[in-house]
């Protein structure tokens, strides 16, 4: 009997095509965190590379951090804050944008032309125009309103952060709604019209359950992608003032790379995977409640 | 038959050349690994004419020392500087040299560094006893010598003539104090808009430059075993009250958001190192002083930079020996023309002045020769960063007008006392 049967065959054809892919996830996914549950389990001075096991003290340690609540509540209010804002904002501008009018093509491309900006070039930007003596007080000034010191109170630093990174990355939400709402079919707003839907009712039945998919697929990348943000808390705030814009990801930075803390630091990076992965399975779970496709 | 056999015997020769010629190699290689030494340097700078003098030295070196092959300078950029530098380190990809600043007491605590002092005194015509005391407390273990201060800059205050002059603002240098530069500062912005006095790269984050003020007040970051926090104590509780009116009361001080600079015209007093005067454009004129006396008198503030081994390197020996060569004192001269050295026979004014256009023999006299004997440094302890983040971040709270200045400077003392315990 052949041992190269057809179907042997077509497995092994298989396993070649996604042997790249699982390549890639293996060497910068599967053995990374492998390796950052190894350090998280060790203390290890980095400039000695001296490693003692200490079991699970690093995961004790999160139990007693004292800045870790406040960290925690900054992550909380800053990826709740950039997630509504964004697919809010996002949808909001797709609708407006949908219909035919002249410029529709430019105002679409001015929403999207920040996302291809460098995110730091952006956020320095920023940091200049939310100084105290800096563009948006002087054009606040110009109308009459004396404007806060952005960045150096705790509410308004976390607004600036929010309102940064929601004005850069909202053209990405924008393109995935405009390419699902022209994919709701024109004859079902027609028939609603008939039978006499108004547009609200039009938009909450018809549009909103057609383009669920894509709610979805936005919340999962927006979510996902406001738990990453760094680069903008470290260009603009630095986490600061007191601990208002220290968001996970950047006291993971702050521990693992500037205090050499990597065990604890790579314990930090193990919750917050945690995070993301309950978050993404939840919403993965619902969505056989709300996305239309899936009920 | 016969061409079977041709074939094994052309097999069989083949092999044997190839293994011959494999241990050839292998053994070329072993030697060149003995002689062929590469020695790698991370700098913070990229000053074209600091790398140049720099590459230079390490070309005569390698001319005496045929087994050096190359010597690399590694400019990384300062803002990272150290944390690039302890991820090449736990890396495994440590430089054989390392310029380093406040790194230096983990570097040392650690044993990360190759200890200097026996192989530099052993090192004819390099003069050990030629350093300034003051200069070497800070890479210094238990008598050793774990880095050489390459630079040794005193701060100072550097005054922009023109705009006190337009605020019809007068100072004498040599009885200068906090309160008359806080008057003036406070005049000249009211008169002028421009900012009284910065203490540069303060920027309400880098809460250590302040000690350039404190410590004229009488008061210390933690205790000289650096084991307690001194933040509250009623110096520093003075010293951050005048600050903190200076920025909230009279405006003498720009407030936080608030960028201003002096060497743009900006600012009519900055507390700066005195290797800063190199940013003087010549567009104002300007005065350099000793920093101005606190109610505790008269005082000087150091910033250090070392050049050191690391013990990780793969060839201690050779970049002990090259350190050596590098500040000996020809070459401890040439450095002296970018950075203030450490040895006594090179600190003069005159000497200072040879290769420094911007300023006079007498003001480098005053603002660095004579300081520099009884300076203090800038404060220092192991995990600085940690240290600098936590009391950042308690210190946030004393930047708003209403302040409870005793209670903010108490939570720093809770925020870093149990590293400082450590």
């Amino acid at each position: 009997m052949r041992y190269w049967t057809t179907r042997r065959r077509d497995v092994l054809t298989g396993y070649l095509f996604i042997a790249p892919q699982l390549a890639g996830v293996l060497l910068f996914v599967l053995i990374p965190v492998g390796l950052a549950i190894w350090y998280s389990l060790n203390k290890w001075n980095v400039f000695t590379g001296k490693q003692v096991f200490v079991g699970g003290d690093h995961y004790a340690a999160l139990a007693s951090d004292p800045q870790l609540p406040s960290v925690l509540l900054a992550t909380v209010v800053f990826s709740g804050g950039v997630v509504v804002l964004n697919i809010t904002l996002g949808l909001l501008i797709a609708v407006l944008l949908n219909r035919r009018f002249r410029g529709a093509t430019f105002f679409r491309t001015l929403f999207f032309s920040p996302v291809v900006v460098s995110v730091v070039a952006w956020t320095l930007v920023w940091g200049f125009l939310l100084q105290d003596n800096g563009g948006i007080n002087g054009l606040l000034h110009a109308i009459g309103v004396d404007g806060p010191n952005w960045l150096q109170h705790g509410d308004t630093a976390m607004l600036s952060v929010i309102v940064s990174q929601v004005v850069r990355s909202v053209g990405v939400n924008m393109v995935l709604f405009l390419a699902a709402l022209q994919g709701v079919p024109s004859e079902l707003y027609e028939a609603a019209r008939i039978d006499g839907a108004r547009s609200r009712s039009i938009f909450a039945r018809i549009t909103l359950p057609l383009i669920s998919p894509t709610v979805l697929l936005t919340a999962i990348i927006t979510v996902v992608g406001a738990l990453q943000s760094f680069a903008q808390i470290a260009v603009l705030t630095g986490g600061g003032p007191e601990l208002s814009t220290t968001v996970l990801v950047y006291y993971v930075f702050q521990q693992a790379f500037e205090f050499n803390d990597i065990g604890y630091g790579s314990t930090l990076a193990l919750m917050l995977l945690s995070f993301v992965m309950v978050l993404t399975l939840l919403q993965w779970q619902l969505r056989r409640k709300w996305v239309f496709h899936e009920q | 038959m016969i061409t079977a056999r041709k074939l094994l015997g052309a097999l069989a020769l083949t092999t044997a050349a190839t293994l011959t010629a494999a241990c050839g190699a292998s053994s070329d290689t072993g030697a060149s690994k003995a002689t062929d030494v590469k020695l790698r340097m991370t700098v913070w700078t990229s000053n074209e004419d600091q790398l140049k003098l720099f590459n230079s030295i390490g070309d005569a070196y390698r001319a005496e020392h045929p087994e050096v092959s190359s010597i690399t300078f590694e400019s990384l950029p300062f803002a990272d500087y150290n944390t690039t530098l302890t991820t090449q380190i736990a890396g495994g990809n440590a430089p054989d040299l390392a310029w380093m600043g406040d790194l230096s007491r983990d570097l040392i605590a650690s044993d990360a560094l190759v200890g200097l002092t026996d192989q530099l005194k052993a090192t004819d015509g390099w003069q050990y006893d030629d350093l300034v005391d003051s200069a070497t407390k800070e890479f210094s273990r238990d008598g050793k010598l774990y880095a050489y201060p390459f630079s040794n800059s005193p701060f100072a205050l550097y005054v922009n003539t023109d705009l006190l002059a337009k605020a019809g603002q007068k100072i004498d240098p040599k009885t200068l104090t906090w309160d008359q530069v806080a008057a003036a500062g406070a005049a000249v912005h009211a008169k002028t808009g421009k900012a009284g006095f910065v203490i540069r790269d303060f920027d309400y984050k880098s809460w250590n430059t302040l000690a350039t003020v404190w410590t004229g007040f009488g008061g210390s970051a933690w205790s000289a075993d650096g084991k307690t926090c001194t933040f509250d104590s009623p110096e520093m509780q003075r010293a951050f009250t005048f600050l903190h009116d200076a920025a909230f009361k009279t405006s003498a001080m720009p407030g936080p958001g608030t960028k201003a600079d002096f060497f743009a015209g900006d600012a009519a007093f900055t507390v700066a190192q005195v290797s800063r005067a190199s940013l003087l454009t010549g567009s104002f004129k300007f005065g350099l002083y000793p920093l101005p006396a606190g109610p505790s008198g008269k005082y000087a503030v150091l910033g250090q930079a070392g050049v050191g081994v690391l013990a990780a390197s793969k060839h201690p020996d050779q970049a002990t020996d090259f350190l050596a060569y590098l500040t000996n004192p020809a070459n401890a001269a040439k450095l002296a023309q970018f950075f203030p050295p450490p040895r006594k026979s090179l600190l003069t004014g005159a000497k200072l002045a040879e290769n420094n256009k911007k300023l006079t023999a007498a003001q480098l006299q005053e603002v660095v020769v004579d300081q520099l004997p009884n300076a203090v440094t800038l404060p220092n302890h192991t995990s600085p960063a940690e240290i600098a983040q936590k009391g950042k971040t308690a210190l946030d709270a004393l930047w708003k007008a209403d302040a409870d200045i005793p209670t903010v400077l108490k939570s720093v003392c809770t925020a870093i006392d149990p590293i400082l315990a450590k």
